[in-house]
């Protein structure tokens, strides 16, 4: 089980998404540029972590977020806005949303997020 | 009709400009209960919800239907309705149920349900049940930070000075959209500033607010909003689905988010479709849950002031509170709002969070006079931070601030502005020039701030979003330019999106970017002595507010002063009958100085003296040992003086005009409120116990009276007595005495 707070129990284990170590990541390394804004991002394996830390609490609904958020990892910022603004009432036809769902499968493996989007076009 | 005067009175007092209704079922204006609020009931199938509250899955709406497929266990969900309302409620007071339990029992009730569950509940037993299931242990409180012209010194300052007073979310907002990426970065300047650990936020419109999240320009987004019934989701242009996915974007990136809804909406909105407040807040706390999202802020929120024009309208917002609790959401219980005009009715609502304490008690504490808040003005504001840390002291309740002195106000307010005028000039915003920064850190409100060029702001902060700046750019700008402690304090915080800690429910970060939250610090309460307890640390510091003083100074005369009356050996009974004795305490002239009022002794004496003299009587004065009691002074004068009547008078002023054959503790007239005693006052003392002794008759000394002398003087009054008391040696005799 992940041992929570994962920023001080587990540190060794954290990494940004380009592969900086988490304890590497100081005001010395920001003055030198060696970490950028997508650096201070978690990685879907922190996400899964932290999905197992909620989950552990009593609370899937949380987990079940989180782990919705770690196949958006890699889902670029505009995209995941472009999805958003089509889940908002009025917006994108059923198919749409269909289609949407379909293509977050393929291309990034989001089933559960896909899952949440054919609810959606189905409501 | 004609009102009496008192009624008048009251009339204008504030509580009347408040709005008060009567219930009116059909557009909602009701808290709970309403004639068209639905039986709780459930039905499962193959795992699956079929009916909720009556309604059967083919007519779900998208509420329903986002509640049965997300927010309700089926695992539990027979169990669970199967109990009476009235047991679960009693479960949620009783401190041998523990919380999990209740929560469990809980994932498995429909909205209805859970209604009948809180309606069962009295205030006190509301408070309790809070006590026990708010998620995190340790209680904390969030500040709003804006101001009227957005000027970003002041918003730095501000941020800067709620930081220091234990905020630990920190929520700004725009008057003018485009500002928000200069509000955002002021304040998370701030932020870092001094003890420098807070999650900071801007509430603007969806998107902008994920891109400045995006950016790192802020740390956590509150205002997903959601609403009871589906026509008042579309009017706020979304659905329960585009919310669930909006909340798993915002964890992606590692950014903390908790949902926003609170009674009187849909009813505002025109579509509660009859629908009591209660049982649609309800809704909404299970949409909350079942979309994954930690936590919510509720209790009315802006609407506050439309349950409050109901019956039960302050209980019915406890209650919801109180149910986001219960489904195990964090909880930032309101209070952002302006709740009334009655400062009583603000307070006396204000304690149903504060007493039992919320994950924040406040989703959003004014730090700035109220004209700058651009949220309109919470329950309490700025003025109000002294009285708030008094009500912590007073009731050794935890309400999340701490209090600071002033220097160390000063110091942080000065230390943030230079800061952000540090970062604007480094990133070639436009200047922030040193009489602003030296206006931020004294300014009363943004009317005090000298002029900005807004056009240039406006165009700077367009240029600063579309040029992609980030955080690090303003952690660079900071280390650049000296301030190493907020750059490392802010980079503190950046870097937990790496962990991800502060996506669990009720996460704050503590200096140093430790993160507390209900995982590591859940609330454990189950009866007296357990769950949150103060640490004697923590207790010294919301004892210790700068305007306690010590005790021990009150009063203190100067060491090397003369004594004012100089002894002359045992007093012996008087043979003159045209002597008055004033008796002085065994403090008066020595140990201490002067009067409760600040009345030096020796004008005191003199106008007794004078007095006396005016008609045509001798005073003498003798100084008693044996008591400090202002009767047995009197009682001891008369004994010695030889017309039979004295004045005795206590060191703190208190005074007694007595006659040899009375009983010590009765008198001929007694000016038990010193407070109210002027020299003029003791010149006529003087007289008339010259008066008695003449056998003329005596019209009784005129004081004043101040109703709030008791108050202002009572701490003083037992100093001073305390003093005197000191003095006293019983068995000696009284000395006779001189003036000096």
């Amino acid at each position: 089980m992940p041992d929570y707070p994962l920023s001080e129990k587990m540190a060794e284990r954290l990494r940004t998404p380009s592969g900086l170590p988490f304890e590497e990541v100081t005001l010395e390394a920001v003055m030198a540029g060696r970490v950028t804004m997508a650096d201070l991002r978690l990685t879907a394996e922190a996400l899964e972590l932290q999905a197992q830390v909620a989950e552990q609490a009593g609370r899937p609904q949380l987990a079940e977020n989180l782990r919705r958020a770690a196949e958006l990892v890699a889902v670029p910022d505009e995209e995941i806005l472009a999805i958003y603004n089509a889940l908002r009432p009025g917006r994108a036809s059923r198919e749409e949303l269909l289609a949407l769902a379909s293509e977050l499968e393929a291309r990034y493996g989001a089933f559960r997020c896909a899952a949440l989007i054919r609810e959606a076009a189905a409501s | 009709m004609t009102l009496s005067k008192r009624s008048e009175r009251r009339a204008a007092r504030p509580i009347h400009r408040d709005s008060f209704i009567e219930e009116w079922f059909e557009p909602g204006l009701v808290i709970s209960n309403s004639p068209g609020d639905p039986e709780p009931s459930i039905r499962i199938e193959a795992g699956r919800v079929v009916e909720l509250d009556g309604v059967p899955e083919e007519r779900f709406d998208w509420l329903d239907r986002f509640i049965a497929r997300h927010a309700i266990d089926v695992s539990v969900a027979e169990e669970a309705m199967a109990l009476e309302p009235a047991t679960i409620a009693r479960m949620l007071v009783d401190i041998h149920v523990p919380r999990s339990e209740v929560v469990r029992l809980v994932s498995g009730l429909t909205p209805a349900k859970i209604v009948r569950v809180v309606d069962c509940l009295n205030a006190v037993e509301m408070m309790m049940a809070l006590q026990k299931m708010r998620a995190r242990r340790t209680p904390s409180n969030q500040a709003h930070v804006t101001n009227r012209r957005e000027h970003p010194a002041l918003l730095a300052a501000d941020a800067a000075e709620a930081v220091e007073r234990g905020f630990t979310e920190l929520e700004t907002t725009v008057g003018v959209s485009r500002y928000a990426p200069l509000n955002a970065l002021a304040v998370l300047v701030g932020s870092g500033t001094g003890r420098g650990a807070a999650l900071t936020q801007c509430a603007v419109e969806e998107s902008l607010g994920l891109k400045l999240a995006l950016r790192g320009l802020t740390t956590y987004a509150e205002t997903l909003s959601v609403y009871g019934t589906e026509r008042a989701f579309r009017d706020g242009d979304d659905s329960p689905w585009s919310k669930a996915f909006l909340a798993s974007a915002y964890a992606s990136r590692g950014v903390k988010i908790r949902f926003t809804s609170g009674s009187g909406s849909e009813a505002l909105m025109g579509h509660s479709e009859g629908r009591s407040m209660l049982y649609l807040e309800t809704r909404c706390l299970m949409a909350v849950k079942g979309a994954g999202a930690q936590g919510v802020q509720n209790g009315s929120i802006s609407c506050i002031a439309l349950p409050e024009s109901l019956p039960g309208g302050v209980r019915g917002v406890m209650a919801e509170n109180l149910v986001a609790a219960m489904l195990d959401l964090e909880l930032a219980s309101g209070n952002d709002a302006m709740a009334s005009h009655s400062e009583i009715r603000k307070t006396a609502k204000l304690m149903l969070q504060f007493l039992p304490g919320t994950d924040f008690i406040f989703s959003g504490y004014s730090v700035m006079p109220r004209e700058d808040n651009l949220f309109g003005g919470g329950n309490f504001d700025g003025e109000d931070l002294d009285d708030y840390n008094v009500l912590q002291r007073d009731m050794l309740v935890d309400g999340g601030l701490r209090p600071v002195a002033e220097e160390r106000v000063l110091e942080v307010r000065r230390r943030a502005a230079r800061a952000v005028q540090a970062v604007f000039d480094e990133l070639g915003l436009p200047p922030i020039r040193d009489e602003e920064v030296e206006a931020a850190v004294y300014a009363y409100s943004s009317t005090d701030m000298p002029e900005r060029d807004v056009p240039a702001d406006l165009e700077a902060a367009t240029a600063l979003l579309e040029s992609g700046a980030s955080a690090l750019d303003v952690i660079r700008a900071l280390a650049r330019r000296g301030f190493i402690e907020i750059a490392q304090n802010i980079l503190a915080i950046e870097r937990l999106r790496i962990s991800g800690d502060f996506l669990q429910t009720s996460a704050v970060v503590l200096p140093g970017g430790r993160v507390l939250s209900a995982v590591n610090d859940p609330n454990d309460y189950r009866g007296p002595g357990t769950g949150y307890q103060l640490t004697p640390e923590r207790r010294d510091e919301i004892a210790r507010i700068p305007q306690a003083v010590d005790p021990r100074t009150i009063g203190a005369a100067p060491a090397d002063e003369e004594p004012l009356l100089v002894e002359c050996g045992p007093a012996q009974p008087g043979r003159q009958t045209d002597e008055i004795v004033i008796a002085v305490g065994p403090a008066f002239g020595s140990a201490l100085r002067e009067t409760l009022l600040g009345l030096p002794h020796r004008r005191v004496l003199e106008a007794l003296i004078e007095g006396v003299r005016q008609e045509g009587l001798e005073p003498r004065i003798v100084k008693v040992y044996s008591t400090s009691d202002c009767g047995f002074l009197g009682y001891q004068g008369a004994q010695l003086s030889g017309s039979g009547i004295a004045i005795g008078i206590q060191s703190k002023g208190t005074t007694v005009i007595h006659r040899r054959d009375l009983q010590p503790l009765d008198n001929l007239e007694l000016f038990p409120q010193a407070p109210n005693l002027t020299l003029d006052s003791y010149r006529v003392i003087g007289r008339n116990a010259a008066k008695y002794a003449k056998g003329e008759p005596v019209l009784p000394v005129p004081v004043q009276i101040d109703n709030m002398a008791r108050l202002k003087y009572i701490v003083k009054t037992t100093i001073l007595h305390r003093r005197e008391t000191e003095q006293v040696a019983p068995g000696r005799p009284a000395e006779e005495v001189r003036l000096a």
